[in-house]
């Protein structure tokens, strides 16, 4: 049963606290997410600082899973490329499995699948699951699920885990449902006592009990845009489900019904509303917002390209929107289930004819929820449809993250006359610039006095709103409507700076930013090269980000796409520092790390 | 002329107050037609002005919209889909009166699917589409209206089945399907108010002959084959809801049938019986018309208190756009419980 060939030490000599990765590769499916939960869950409440990502596919059942948990003291979440403990429980993939990991790693795996056969250099455990589950579990059909809370058994035993706070953990993944709890605590106990009679002795890997994680919350980025959603008083919601969005109002949905309904009456006061594509999940969005709603959509690329008209009559008929991007891997349908930062482009200039977005780049799950917040504020104080740019890595993986503090103060509804007054105002037009920043005086349908009624259209207008196709007036009209994007520096997310003050920059933003953090410390520390490091997180750019190009003598642009989309955008607005950007890129549908950053940059200067 | 002469509705309008911008149309387009019956419609029933949204996609209907109520909110849209603009006008305020103007050649081909989900989540909207079998606005290519062995006017002959709007909508379950023809202004001008007075989405399809484009005796959308081949159902009667009270219908006469607003409507078939209520008689009289090249005029199809989008959507009576920030916005509370369920 049991194979050692070698003990830990003797491959590997030191001691693993607190700072190493596991990967589990199941069938999904099977049960194993809520399995991977509990393993990640229970070391963050053992106050070590975790992250964990699900490498899943696009299909419900039967097709391989990885889940990769990586505790580091340190606090770095980004994905690391070498793995320290692989649970194989997956047949199908399972000589893979074997075959990537490094020497040394600790390999735990089902059995009859025989691995310890297939490599010398690493430390086995088999796990004779089949006779541990019948034991556990009397029902045949619950077999399946219960196989994988053995794993999280054995594992906790072997990696020092407290039984309690797996007990815990469980508890909490299933919420209430008491047979279920019971079952999964007594399948974790058994791998558990399995585990501490009979798994081989190790030493390389533990973890101790720390208290880095303390008042923190374990939350994916969809829930908090959704949370951001609800607090901003979201009133129209219009949706088609897509991977990776769908939880992103799945989610609000589940916290409207709580949190949203009218005490007296039970009813909502938001409404939520599956469209039959993502083109008319846009069009109610800019016709709510038209209407004076504070409206939002989630999609994710394919999703952008199917809305890009309506987008272009929202821009240009000036209907404030909110559009949550959780980007996927593109171009086409891609990679369904893998992350990318291939939309920066698509979303700063969605639809045709020249027009320019205002997007927010949230990188942490606080700006998740911030942002979308703020991102209503914009939408209606600009007039105009606002992208909220996620993606897969942040929308679906699990992040560790500070309790979201609460966003005080009033909303910002923007320019809106009522009936009082529209009667003070002699000469109302529509689209004129009273104010001088490109942001009109608006009206909403309904209003009484018969005064401001106008007439929004997606065709050449003139400040009366009435149709018009002369040059000079459309001239006004795009001119007027870049002014207005470039008054929205005022308002946007200022980027955030750190470093010693050095001529070597990177720039980055979104999900790329545990990765960046990481390699700064790895390129400071093993490669003697201090950088200073800004997080974009808006367009327009705002002068701080000139600022930061201007005083570095390279800056190094990392990002999750092929052609360099954030450079490319950067380079238009800039073009005087164009050749300051190199482009770091990392675009094979996983998400980035921190070595990839630190090779290409390495690269750079050799 | 002092005002004293001018006859005013019951909200103190004139008809001129209904009016819009003068019409860049071709003269003598049936849509010119279509559009002086929305005006009388909507000052007869005494609209507010301020409380319409009317909205369209692209094409020569999707025009119209500006040729009336110069005081109503108006939306110009992307072709096709005012569908969806309409939706989330009604979602983010229930309060509007929701005119919709289309055409065969927005609602029947790109437009397509917004209408039938449109109808399927009951927007209230009166949606009329203007219906002349051509796309005009690009200069007369067939549209998905044209009925087979139709010519254009050089000549081609469409050999494509044509779509029908009014059975394809009780296919789908519309509460209430109309056809009528832009040359019977009386017929139109009644299921306009009929439609007006209805709740959920009421889907009008005029034949609106195009007089540049498909007026010659070979298409069956020109006004001459239109006189020929209309056949009225009925003689329809409209009592709004103002006069509900004080007006007596003869008994035994006519079909009657309550509108939500309390108007009421009622019908005199003409020829053999036909009862609008029954939808799937509707449907086979309809499609058996049209075997014998026929239209049916009137009011095909009437079903009142069906679910609506908001019933659907389960939302408040109150207008969402401006809800206070008070009720949408939940207190520090809530966040700090949600944060401790994350924990």
């Amino acid at each position: 049963m049991l194979t050692q060939p070698a003990t830990m030490e003797a491959v590997d000599g030191g001691t693993l606290v607190n700072d190493f990765s596991i990967e589990v590769a199941t069938v999904n499916g099977s049960g194993s997410q809520t399995a991977n939960i509990v393993l990640m869950r229970t070391i963050f409440q053992m106050g070590v600082p975790v992250s964990g990502k699900n490498l899943f596919p696009s299909n419900i059942s039967g097709l391989p899973t990885w889940f990769q948990i990586r505790a580091n003291h340190k606090g770095y979440k980004a994905r690391k490329a070498g793995i320290d403990l692989m649970i194989c429980m997956n047949p199908e993939t399972a000589k893979d499995d074997v075959a990537k990991v490094r020497p040394g790693t600790l390999l735990i795996y089902d059995e009859p699948l025989k691995l310890d056969a297939l490599r010398n250099d690493l430390a086995f455990c088999a796990v004779p699951f089949q006779k541990l589950v019948a034991a556990a579990c009397p029902e045949p059909k619950l077999h399946k699920l219960v196989k994988n809370m053995i794993y999280v058994g054995v594992a906790a035993q072997m990696l020092g885990l407290d039984m309690d706070e797996v007990k815990a953990a469980i508890a909490k993944q299933l919420d209430g449902k008491q047979k279920a709890i019971d079952l999964n605590q007594g399948a974790v106990q058994a791998g558990h006592d399995w585990a501490a009679a009979e798994a081989p002795r190790q030493t390389r890997l533990k973890i101790v009990r720390d208290d880095k994680t303390k008042g923190q919350i374990i939350i994916d980025g969809n829930t908090a845009c959704a949370l951001g959603a609800m607090f901003a008083g979201v009133t129209v919601v219009a949706w088609y489900p897509i991977t990776p969005s769908s939880s992103a109002v799945e989610s609000l949905i589940d916290y409207a019904k709580v949190y949203r309904k009218d005490p007296a009456t039970g009813k909502l006061n938001v409404a939520i509303v599956q469209m039959e594509d993502e083109i008319a999940s846009a069009g109610v969005v800019v016709g709510a917002g038209w209407a004076g709603a504070r409206a939002m959509t989630a999609t994710s690329g394919p999703g952008i390209s199917l809305m890009s008209e309506f987008i272009g009559l929202g821009y240009f008929a000036e209907c404030p929107g909110v559009f949550l991007d959780v980007t996927r891997m593109g171009p086409s349908t891609g990679l369904p289930t893998r992350t990318s930062q291939g939309d920066v482009e698509l979303c700063a200039k969605c639809s045709h004819g020249d027009t320019l977005h205002i997007c927010l780049y949230p990188g942490t799950m606080e700006e998740c929820f911030q942002f979308t917040y703020q991102a209503f504020d914009l939408a209606e104080r600009y007039q105009t449809p606002v992208f909220v740019v996620s993606d897969l890595d942040l929308g679906m993986q699990n992040w560790a993250s500070q309790p979201f503090a609460y966003p005080e103060g009033a909303f910002d509804r923007g320019k809106v006359l009522d009936e009082a007054q529209l009667k003070d105002i002699q000469d109302w037009g529509r689209y004129k610039d009273v104010d001088g920043d490109g942001v009109c005086l608006r009206t909403l349908p309904g209003t009484p006095g018969g005064k401001g009624a106008y007439f929004a259209r997606g065709t050449g207008h003139n400040p009366y709103a009435l149709y018009s196709e002369k040059p000079d007036e459309f001239l006004a009209t795009v001119d007027r409507l870049k002014k207005k994007f470039l008054t929205a520096r005022a308002s946007v997310p200022e980027p955030l700076l750190t470093g010693p003050g050095v001529q070597r920059g990177i720039l980055a933003y979104g999900s790329s930013d545990p990765a960046v953090a990481e390699a700064r410390d790895l390129l400071t520390e093993l490669h003697a090269k201090d950088t200073d490091y800004l997080r974009v997180r808006a367009l327009p750019f705002t002068d701080a980000v000139e600022a930061f190009i201007a005083s570095h003598d390279v800056v190094y642009v990392v990002e999750q796409n092929r052609d360099g989309q954030m450079t490319n955008l950067l380079r238009e607005f800039f073009p005087q520092h164009a050749t300051r950007m190199k482009k770091v890129l990392h675009y094979d549908s996983t998400a980035i790390t921190a070595q990839t950053i630190v090779d290409q940059i390495n690269a750079f200067e050799n | 002329m002092t005002t004293a002469t001018v006859p005013t509705n019951k909200i103190g309008l004139t008809k001129q107050d209904y009016v819009g911008a003068k019409s860049t149309l071709c003269p003598g387009c049936g849509h010119d037609a279509i559009t002086s019956q929305i005006i009388q419609a909507a000052w007869e029933m005494n609209l507010e002005p301020h409380r319409v949204a009317k909205l369209s996609g692209i094409g020569c209907s999707s025009k119209t919209p500006t040729y009336f109520m110069s005081q109503a909110w108006g939306f110009n849209s992307v072709h096709g889909r005012a569908a969806a603009v309409c939706t989330g006008a009604a979602l983010a305020n229930r309060s509007l009166i929701n005119i919709l103007a289309s055409g065969d050649g927005d609602s029947m081909s790109i437009g397509m699917g917004q209408l039938v989900h449109m109808i399927r989540r009951n927007v209230p909207v009166v949606y009329i589409l203007e219906d002349n079998g051509v796309y005009g606005l690009t200069k007369g290519q067939f549209s998905a209206t044209a009925d087979v062995g139709s010519t254009l006017k050089h000549g081609d002959v469409n050999e494509i089945t044509p779509i029908d709007p009014c059975t394809l909508a009780m296919e789908l379950g519309c509460g209430f399907v109309a056809r009528s023809f832009s040359g019977n202004p009386k017929q139109l001008g009644t299921i306009l108010k009929a439609a007006l007075a209805f709740e959920g989405t009421a889907l009008i399809d005029v034949i609106s002959p195009c007089v540049t484009f498909n007026n010659h005796d070979s298409s069956t959308k020109s006004y001459k084959n239109a006189k020929d081949h209309e056949m009225p159902l009925q003689e329809l009667g409209f009592v709004p809801y103002y006069d509900a009270e004080e007006v007596e219908i003869e008994p035994g006469a006519a079909m009657e049938v309550g509108l939500p607003d309390g108007s009421r409507l009622t019908f005199r078939t003409i020829g053999k019986g036909f009862d609008p209520t029954d939808r799937y008689a509707a449907m086979k009289a309809v499609h058996e018309a049209h075997d014998r090249g026929e239209f049916l005029t009137g009011i095909l199809h009437i079903a009142t208190g069906k679910p609506i989008l908001h019933d659907f959507t389960h939302t408040v009576d109150d207008v969402l756009a401006t809800l206070p920030q008070a009720s949408v916005k939940p207190g520090p509370e809530v966040l700090a419980e949600c944060m401790r369920e994350l924990m």
